[in-house]
């Protein structure tokens, strides 16, 4: 598997298909019992490239509360570039400038457990950006919002990576949030079952109903449609294609 | 059992610098043997509501009939007894098991009820089964030992062996993969169906609510704005929308279709649907 | 009930005090306290009132919130009065039954209810008037002057910064699980001692599982940002050290000094003893 720097991949599996486990020895919290993981061409085996690794490939956790420590927002954005001992001046710079791409600028001096979930997940996103790293994994980081909070995650999301260019994989249950990824890997048991354009990976609908993943809901009306013999791509994934496909 | 809501009012910290109005002025009908769903934004006062229903917050002003008796009204025995009729399963429920065994943990509830051994035996037998899990596999094993989506039928097996007549789920599909979330939904269908329990189902998912129930409460800053058959609540998408609020996609596909088709329904939410209305439409 | 123990309670006004370092008010609050067990006569308990009294006009906080956090300390203030009124030898001023109340009693039981008094409010105004983040960073600072714990003052700091983190969480958390097992029938309000013990079982174990849960997934979340304890970390905010604190260090002395004076006072105050 290799993933592009600006890329922005999809990672699907069920429940216990591998996917955190994947994210983790992306990120060298955990290391491969056979293989190797290369970040930036730096072995995570290797004991020495282990911090620099973990600034590369930032991570944000499916849980808002438990991966914020500090009581303040500002100083909970300032606790990575503090651990890598960057002068306070600059840790000053980063903390502003990170809020501000998150749009949470105006929530510097608020307590985390005041904020939504939504808002504490864009404080965990700034706290990654604040050690300035080139690729972000995200495991399942809307899991526990509701649809506004995962809108505002997902948007924050993708304008890191359109705007800033920043590498993404994206790990989610919702197949909606990774229907405009650049590609998408679908894990089961362990293993890269698919991979490639969303595309070509939701068309397959009866195969990602088999391992227990869903389609979203216009490729499914497509597949539907397709199978009582209707003339229409099975590769239909938004409203707007289903709108010209169905009324040519 | 029925349940009445009248004029339900429920303010947190009342006269302190954080009042908080949760509820204002709720009034719904709850059917026997109904499947309700609610929806509405967090802070919306769906969890308030639902805490009522079972007496676990007291109103400020107004009542809740069950069976048409005010249970704020009783005595506090009374209370805790109503508390049985009414089962509430709470969100990430997973997290309230505490015993060393899965049977243990669902008999909690029955043994509060005081039943005997060999009724809590056999409610707690069913109820795990009710939930689609292997008895005779499961029931010896710690309950933290389980997957997520096992510890979550669990606890759900625990609200359901005190066999409630009507069980009000918070989210309970939420953080499970989308096999897991269509079991959960498959078996509060079926439990609603063979059991004739009523049932309210708080959700985020419009699809899931869509899919599954009769009656749609849409909830915003503590006031009811619908409470209707889905294919009502669904064709508002206006209203919906300014409530930041959305509705299932297949929804919006029927009404951008007809522009083409002016004789396609719109109030259609579910695939199932949009693939016949647009079969019949397509074909003539 | 919770809600009315004010120690450990952040008020932010802005004032002066609030403005000042957090070394200097915890050196000053370290100062007051054992000052505190020096008074031998009322003049002293006087001075000490007129100094808070100061210090909380300057602080901004409202007299109320302060005397709310006394409030929850009555008992413990009752119950040695209580004691050191009868259990102290000495001339007799009234009898209850098979108790004597002494002179001495007398004398004993009211520096001690004073003295608690003031050590509670001059505590509570230094945590009223500190963030919890500025009182963590000064116990850090001030940690490393104390030998055996140096090595140990970054994780101490980290810890208890954490800790003031998560209460808000884990105590929404023991709401939400209580009101859970509350609707499987659990019972928490009836029963006698033992009983209500017992009934706590389903409460605690799933909040001790939560807890351990929830620093699993922490720490993981540290290290991925890089935490490697306090070696060669740096800080945003630095502590600064600034006229004002330089000038209240010197008044602090002053006070420390005019307070030692008071045991020197030799006329009487209300006791003639």
């Amino acid at each position: 598997m290799h993933i592009e720097k600006g890329e922005f991949v999809g990672i699907i599996g069920h429940n216990g298909s591998g996917k955190s486990t994947l994210s983790k020895l992306l990120n060298a919290i955990i290391f491969p019992t056979q293989g190797d993981v290369m970040v930036s061409g730096l072995n995570t085996k290797d004991h020495e490239n282990l911090w620099t690794i973990r600034q590369t490939a930032g991570m944000v956790f499916q849980n808002p509360d438990n991966q914020l420590v500090a009581t303040i927002v500002e100083e909970d954005v300032a606790f990575g570039p503090e651990n890598l001992g960057v002068p306070p001046q600059e840790i000053r710079e980063r903390v502003d400038r990170a809020l501000a791409v998150v749009e949470m600028q105006a929530y510097a001096h608020q307590k985390p457990h005041q904020l939504s979930g939504g808002q504490k997940q864009r404080i965990a996103i700034a706290g990654i950006l604040a050690m300035e790293p080139e690729c972000i994994i995200f495991d399942e980081p809307t899991a526990m919002l509701d649809p506004s909070g995962r809108r505002e995650v997902m948007e924050t999301i993708r304008r890191l990576n359109r705007d800033k260019d920043m590498t993404v994989i994206h790990i989610t249950h919702f197949m909606e949030e990774i229907v405009a990824a650049d590609r998408i890997i679908v894990l089961d048991k362990g293993k890269v079952v698919m991979e490639g354009e969303p595309r070509m990976i939701f068309r397959q609908v009866k195969r990602l109903k088999e391992i227990g993943l869903d389609v979203p809901q216009m490729t499914e009306l497509a597949y539907e449609l397709r199978s009582e013999g209707l003339k229409i791509d099975d590769d239909v994934l938004s409203i707007e294609e289903m709108v010209n496909a169905l009324c040519q | 059992m029925s349940v009445e809501i009248k004029n339900l009012s429920h303010t947190y910290s009342e006269g302190s610098p954080f009042e908080f109005k949760a509820l204002k002025d709720v009034n719904i009908t709850i059917e026997d043997g109904s499947f309700i769903g609610i929806i509405g934004h967090t802070g919306s006062g769906k969890s308030t509501l639902i805490q009522h229903l079972n007496g676990l917050l007291t109103p400020t002003s107004g009542s809740v009939l069950v069976d048409g008796k005010d249970i704020f009204d009783a005595k506090k025995a009374e209370l805790i007894a109503l508390r049985h009729h009414i089962g509430l399963v709470f969100q990430y429920p997973e997290h309230q098991l505490f015993e060393e065994t899965v049977q243990k943990d669902v008999a909690f509830g029955p043994k509060n009820q005081g039943l005997s051994e060999e009724e809590i035996d056999q409610r707690v037998k069913q109820s795990i089964k009710m939930v689609g899990l292997d008895f005779d596999a499961i029931k010896d094993k710690s309950p933290f030992e389980l997957s997520g989506g096992q510890m979550r039928r669990v606890a759900i097996a625990g609200v359901l062996a005190m066999e409630p007549s009507v069980l009000i789920l918070d989210e309970p599909t939420a953080g499970l993969d989308p096999r897991g979330r269509e079991e959960i939904l498959a078996q509060i269908k079926s439990l609603h169906s063979q059991k004739k329990i009523t049932v309210i189902l708080v959700s985020h998912s419009m699809e899931d609510i869509g899919k599954m129930v009769e009656k749609i409460l849409v909830m915003n800053e503590g006031e009811v704005v619908f409470f209707d058959t889905p294919n009502r609540v669904f064709t508002e998408i206006s209203t919906l929308e300014s409530i930041g609020l959305a509705v299932p996609e297949v929804t919006y596909l029927m009404r951008r279709l007809k522009e083409k088709y002016p004789e396609i329904r719109e109030d259609i939410f579910t695939v199932e649907a949009a693939k016949k209305e647009i079969l019949k439409v397509i074909r003539g | 009930m919770l809600k009315d123990v004010t120690i450990g309670q952040y008020y932010p006004t802005g004032s002066v005090i609030h403005k000042l370092d957090p070394r200097t008010k915890i050196l000053f609050t370290t100062a007051f306290v054992v000052m505190l067990f020096f008074l031998n006569n009322l003049w002293g308990y006087l001075a000490t009132f007129l100094i808070l009294a100061t210090i909380t006009l300057l602080s901004r906080i409202p007299v109320g919130y302060i005397i709310r956090g006394i409030k929850g300390l009555v008992l413990i203030i009752m119950l040695t009065v209580v004691l050191n009124l009868f259990m102290t030898p000495g001339t007799a001023v009234a009898t209850l039954g098979p108790l004597t109340v002494t002179l001495e009693g007398l004398k004993v039981a009211t520096y001690m209810a004073l003295r608690l008094i003031f050590l509670v409010v001059g505590t509570s105004i230094m945590t009223l008037t500190t963030s919890p983040i500025d009182l963590t960073d000064g116990m850090e600072w001030c940690m490393r002057f104390i030998p055996f714990i140096r090595r140990y003052a970054h994780e101490l700091a980290m810890m208890m910064s954490i800790a003031l983190r998560f209460i808000p969480t884990l105590m929404e958390e023991t709401e939400r699980i209580m009101k859970a097992q509350k609707a499987r029938g659990a019972n928490f309000e009836t029963g006698n001692i033992i009983s209500r013990a017992k009934n706590l079982t389903p409460i605690l174990i799933p909040l001790f599982i939560s807890a351990f849960r929830r620093a699993d997934e922490l720490a993981t979340a540290m290290e991925a940002r890089c935490y490697r304890g306090g070696e060669n970390r740096t800080r945003m905010k630095q502590l600064i050290f600034e006229f004002r604190d330089s000038a209240s260090l010197v008044l602090m002395v002053m006070m420390i000094v005019g307070l030692y004076l008071t045991t020197m006072i030799q006329i009487p105050l209300v006791f003639p003893i």
